[in-house]
């Protein structure tokens, strides 16, 4: 698959804001877990 | 939870699997393997990513909007696994009364949630531009939605339960009972006529897909299942240390620190 620019891969042939808006919340949803893992395992260990 | 009289290299002994079961001998294991499944994760996720945006061909029907895939199958695959891992674990603490069991269903909930929310999240981004809406309430949707309910309300009913062990046994049966769920979301699409389309993956036929189409989505769903792995060995070690604060091996762990 060659996109030939930058600007073609971000357009995703019309559907940009459909592909990129499912992947952005996939990269939310799993960096919020992994904040929330660190903060819980902070938590527990100091009150261990 | 004080006088905890288990012992790691005790006479009693028994095999390395029952030992392994006691959550201060589990707690140090689960430390050592979450780099590994996170490496493992980050490895398959990078040639899957590449492969679903630079290698897979566009799609002759759906265009790019397909690409939404090697997101939406893979967390729709790991909201249901995870139901069932939990649900098996769940039972497994109800049969055997052990300890790790409900720590472990409990670890795997708000991942199983994360990745049902994301599947809905993605379906409904794909569902606009292919079918013409966000949400339809069809068989394969609701059930979908059903088994977010179901994540919730684990969640909601073990923490309401002050009692570790009792808020496991409440939560064992609601998750055992829920996993009718499971089959009913697999073969929504079989059993009743939905909008949302078959299984392009199965064990009994070839994939109705390009083979790079293909690979790319499995090597993601491994990166999913190597994540989530790793996000709840995390959140068992959590868990252990709030559940046996009180316990002499914590306090030791503390002493050493």
């Amino acid at each position: 698959m060659n996109w030939g620019s930058f600007g073609n891969f971000v357009h995703m042939g019309g559907y940009g804001f459909y592909v990129w808006g499912s992947y952005l919340m996939g990269v939310v949803c799993i960096a919020g877990e992994l904040i929330l893992l660190a903060r819980r395992a902070r938590l527990a260990e100091r009150r261990a | 939870m004080a006088i905890d009289s288990y012992r790691l290299d005790g006479e009693a002994g028994g095999n390395w699997l029952f030992r392994l079961a006691a959550p201060q001998a589990f707690f140090p294991v689960a430390g050592k393997m979450i780099p590994w499944f996170a490496a493992l994760a980050v490895l398959f996720a990078l040639p899957g990513l590449y492969l679903s945006f630079f290698v897979a061909p566009t799609d002759f029907q759906q265009g790019e909007a397909y690409r939404v895939i090697f997101l939406h199958v893979p967390a729709a695959w790991m909201s249901m696994f995870l139901y069932v891992i939990m649900a098996c674990w769940a039972a497994l603490g109800l049969i055997l009364n052990t300890r790790l069991s409900g720590m472990m269903a409990s670890a795997v909930a708000p991942t199983g949630a994360m990745f049902t929310f994301l599947a809905l999240w993605t379906g409904a981004l794909w569902g606009k531009p292919t079918w013409g809406t966000w949400w339809v309430w069809d068989a394969r949707l609701t059930s979908e939605l059903i088994l977010l309910f179901l994540y919730f309300g684990f969640i909601a009913l073990t923490n309401a339960i002050d009692d570790p062990r009792r808020a496991d046994r409440a939560g064992a049966v609601l998750a055992i009972v829920g996993v009718v769920n499971i089959p009913i979301i697999y073969f929504s699409v079989k059993w009743w006529n939905t909008l949302h389309q078959g299984a392009s993956v199965s064990l009994t036929r070839a994939p109705s897909m390009a083979t790079t189409m293909l690979v790319g989505m499995l090597l993601m769903a491994l990166a999913a299942w190597m994540y989530s792995i790793a996000a709840a060995l995390w959140r068992v070690r959590s868990i252990i240390l709030e559940r046996e604060r009180d316990a002499q091996w914590v306090r030791e762990l503390r002493g050493v620190q």
